[in-house]
């Protein structure tokens, strides 16, 4: 009960304090409430949008979770779903005229693919060299980046934009907009994220692969003892979450832009993080928050246009201030003690 | 006991509560000034409570601590220092790279201009406190290359030098060697002639006769005895401490051996240091028969850990760095972990907590760990989750894990019933080879005599027992071969029917 109790009463308190800084700002807390609400679930369009951020916050969330539960600190799911977006938009780029299904699942092939290797890299450092993942997994976030732009405006540059984006991705491979979303690019990419928490929950706690993660992640000399190999556990791991990561592009490139474009995402890698976080890793939670996060996103948005002094970078405000309240153990714990008391 | 005379320490009513669990439920503690008191009782039993309590720990919810007659209300172990009490906990609080001069000044150094130490004055006055207790100690020398020994003796004069009149003392032979700890017995006897009042903490029955005048024995929370230790005997104590009978002492008869090699060690070695001996290993040679248990004997830290991490991952280099390991005859030198245990290799870890079990987790998952790639409880990847908790539900019963609750995290668990929890998971295995290292530590009367039977049982079906402990009770009980460890080699060996305690225990010591 706790366990789903806590957050909630997190996402409370920090919206609570986080709309309670508006006030200082000048404006109604009540009226930015409305503001974000409306402009997150106001109409079908406002829902889809929220939607569509919701989809790879999703796949970063889990991205983050998995490595957790076996005891790594992913926090490279950005580098890691640039590359699976870039190779998905490559494959379209490449090869244009291949047919429908058999182009969009090639395409995902190759985002999972590309995701999985940057994501194993950190993984295998970790386990064969030693070296901590949260440096790694920061450092290749940056060779991503950099292999992006290459790639981009080098080799699959398109000519007909300004953009630095690339070639669109032939006909054959776009994936199926749910109509009743008011035009909001809400594609088979929710479903399939859906899928994914169903089958990371799976992994997790109905496979002997995933108690071996999770026992790593508990306690490695235990996990040692008993015979499982944690280092070859926790370079699949981190393979997995890169795939996860990766499937961000489908959302994107198949389901979205057609193409590759150069700092599409608005950071979902590092939200995922607070996506995990707040969702204490466990699959039903990081679907749960990935949608709370997806509509402040959305929600946010049009802060700028309808408040005098209240600007989207608010979303950010409040991100932290929830994952300051949920990691706030000792708030907790107090909490509790009063409740006995 | 003239009960016109004042207490040196009177406990009344003392309660505590942690959440719902009733730790101490009206503890009443009466200790004479001048008097080696024994504090005895199984793990979880209170006793730790009490003396936390009395120490200024934490303060009890209801109850009277009287120091000397006088009632009193410590806010922190700083008011209880000050009236005169000292602990030397369990594990000592010492700095390592600092004198043992130095260690004993910390935080309470005499000051000269108000911000110089002054060391000459303090080590004149050590210096008296060490001769008039016989407590030598090199003053210059850094702890951490002391001996432990020593380095309990350097906790004791800290407790001094600040005056205690009341010494607490924590499992205080935990890590000593039977001299050692005769040493320390000899000084206790000494600070009580010269009027100091001492607790002593602990589960060794054995010391408690020897060393007590008076034993107060706790259960559950509740003292269920106090009594003067010349009129009473073991068998009571135990009984007392259990709540019911205890066989204290079985004997087992030795072991009657097949020719087949469970294990086989050839010239195993360790590059690196360890007490002072070049190598962390030196060429260990032995063996284990099928159906004989053999327990190796050693002080702390003499390499015994790392026979067991290099037997059990002799592929890590730096775990082996040559030799050879043989199991049921069997050449494992380069097989990984799993596959030696998947050869019926039950473990009993040295640090039941960090290599046992998954603290946070379930008893039943805890009852997979090692088993869970076994097809009893997977198939093709997938966990079968009836079978396990068929399984765990059976032996959670037949190994007597309390409470009998699959979804408690085994953390939440006393000692001796995560010690059971192990055994049992480690005989799922039906093992041809036992290897069980420090199985009784921190575990109760009740469980130690269940863990030892269960060995024992193990061995009569013809395992191979391979036993590691700190505890001479454990070996000289169990083991029908002794091998003793000093410095990374094995020194000696016996049988069991032809050594004493006292022998054993100048071969750990090195002589």
């Amino acid at each position: 009960m706790r366990k789903v109790l806590q957050p909630i009463l997190a996402v409370a308190l920090g919206l609570a304090l986080g709309l309670g800084v508006t006030r200082i700002a000048g404006e109604s807390p009540w009226h930015v409430l409305q503001i974000l609400w409306k402009s997150a679930f106001g109409s079908s369009y406002d829902f889809g949008m929220t939607l569509f951020y919701t989809t790879p916050l999703i796949f970063t969330g889990l991205a983050v979770a998995v490595p957790f539960q076996a005891g790594l600190f992913n926090i490279g799911a950005e580098g890691q779903l640039t590359l699976g977006a870039l190779a998905a938009a490559a494959v379209g780029a490449l090869w244009p005229m291949l047919p429908w299904p058999v182009a969009p699942v090639l395409a995902t092939v190759a985002a999972i693919l590309a995701g999985t290797v940057w994501g194993a890299i950190p993984g295998w450092l970790r386990a064969r060299r030693g070296s901590h993942e949260v440096i790694n997994t920061i450092m290749l976030n940056f060779i991503a980046a950099g292999l992006a732009s290459y790639v981009t405006l080098y080799l699959l540059k398109n000519p007909d934009s300004q953009n630095p984006e690339t070639r669109a991705i032939g006909a054959g491979y776009l994936i199926h907009q749910f109509g009743v979303f008011g035009g909001a690019p809400v594609s088979l990419a929710l479903p399939l994220a859906i899928v994914a928490a169903v089958l990371v929950w799976i992994l997790l706690w109905r496979t002997v692969l995933g108690y071996e993660m999770r026992a790593v992640g508990q306690s490695e000399p235990a996990a040692r003892a008993a015979g499982i190999n944690s280092g070859r556990v926790r370079i699949i791991a981190m393979a997995v979450a890169g795939g996860l990561a990766g499937l961000v592009g489908v959302g994107e490139v198949l389901g979205n832009a057609g193409k590759f474009r150069l700092g599409f995402s608005p950071e979902y890698g590092f939200i995922g993080i607070a996506v995990a976080l707040l969702g204490r890793n466990q699959p039903v939670g990081v679907v749960a928050s990935a949608l709370l996060f997806g509509a402040l996103h959305k929600g946010a948005a049009d802060l700028d246009l309808e408040t005098e002094h209240v600007t989207r970078e608010l979303s950010l405000v409040l991100q932290a201030l929830i994952i300051l309240s949920v990691s706030a153990e000792g708030l907790w714990s107090w909490m509790k003690k009063r409740g006995e008391a | 006991m003239a009960a016109n005379t004042t207490a040196a320490v009177e406990l009344r009513g003392l309660t505590k509560h942690f959440g719902s669990v009733e730790a101490n439920a009206g503890v009443n503690l009466r200790v004479e000034p001048g008097t080696i008191h024994g504090v005895i009782g199984e793990n979880g039993a209170g006793k730790s409570t009490a003396m936390k309590m009395l120490y200024g720990i934490f303060p009890p919810d209801a109850g009277e601590i009287l120091v000397n007659g006088k009632p009193c209300a410590w806010s922190s172990p700083a008011d209880a220092i000050a009236a005169g009490i000292g602990m030397v906990h369990q594990h000592f609080m010492l700095a390592g790279p600092y004198s043992a001069l130095d260690n004993i000044l910390l935080g309470a150094e005499p000051r000269r201009w108000g911000i110089m130490i002054d060391r000459k004055r303090a080590r004149a006055q050590l210096e008296a406190l060490a001769s008039r207790y016989g407590l030598a100690v090199n003053w210059d020398e850094p702890i951490e290359s002391l001996p432990v020994g020593v380095q309990q003796r350097i906790e004791i004069l800290k407790l001094l030098y600040r005056d205690a009149q009341i010494l607490i003392l924590d499992e205080p032979t935990a890590v000593l060697t039977p001299q050692e700890t005769n040493d320390l017995f000899r000084n206790l006897k000494k600070l009580r002639d010269e009027g100091k009042t001492i607790l002593l903490i602990t589960h060794k029955l054995k010391e408690v006769m020897s060393f007590t005048d008076q034993v107060t024995v706790f259960r559950a929370g509740k003292v269920t005895g106090e009594l003067s230790t010349a009129e009473t005997n073991p068998q009571e104590l135990a009984n007392l401490m259990v709540g019911r009978k205890v066989v204290l002492n079985i004997d087992v008869p030795l072991a009657r051996p097949r020719e087949e090699k469970a294990i086989e060690v050839t010239n195993l070695c360790l590059a690196g240091v360890v007490a002072g001996s070049r190598h962390k290993l030196t060429e260990i040679s032995f063996s284990v028969k099928c159906g004989e248990i053999v327990g190796i004997a050693g002080v702390e830290g003499n390499g015994q850990s790392e026979v067991l991490q290099a037997i059990l991952h002799p592929r890590d280099p730096r775990c082996r760095t040559s030799g050879s390991v043989k199991f049921m005859g069997e050449d494992v030198t380069a097989y990984e972990t799993l596959r030696i245990r998947d050869l019926g290799v039950a473990v009993i870890p040295e640090d039941r907590q960090q290599e046992g079990l998954l603290l946070e987790r379930p008893v039943s998952e805890n009852f997979l760990l090692g088993l869970q790639r076994s097809p009893a409880f997977s198939h093709a990847g997938f966990l079968n989750s009836a079978s396990l908790q068929k399984a765990a539900t059976q032996a959670v019963e037949e190994y007597d894990v309390r409470p009998r609750d699959l979804t408690l995290p085994a953390g939440k668990l006393s000692g001796g019933n995560q010690q059971k929890l192990i055994v049992a998971r480690e005989f799922q295995r039906k093992p041809r080879v036992l290897i069980a290292a420090q199985p009784t530590r921190g575990v109760d009367v009740g469980a130690i005599e269940f863990i030892h039977n269960r060995i024992v049982r193990a061995r009569d079906e013809g395992a191979g027992v391979l036993l590691v402990s700190f505890e001479l009770d454990d070996i000289l009980t169990l083991s029908d071969r002794i091998l003793v460890m000093y410095e990374g080699r094995i020194v000696a060996e016996f049988s069991r029917d032809e050594v004493t305690e006292r022998e054993l225990g100048l071969k750990m010591a090195g002589s």
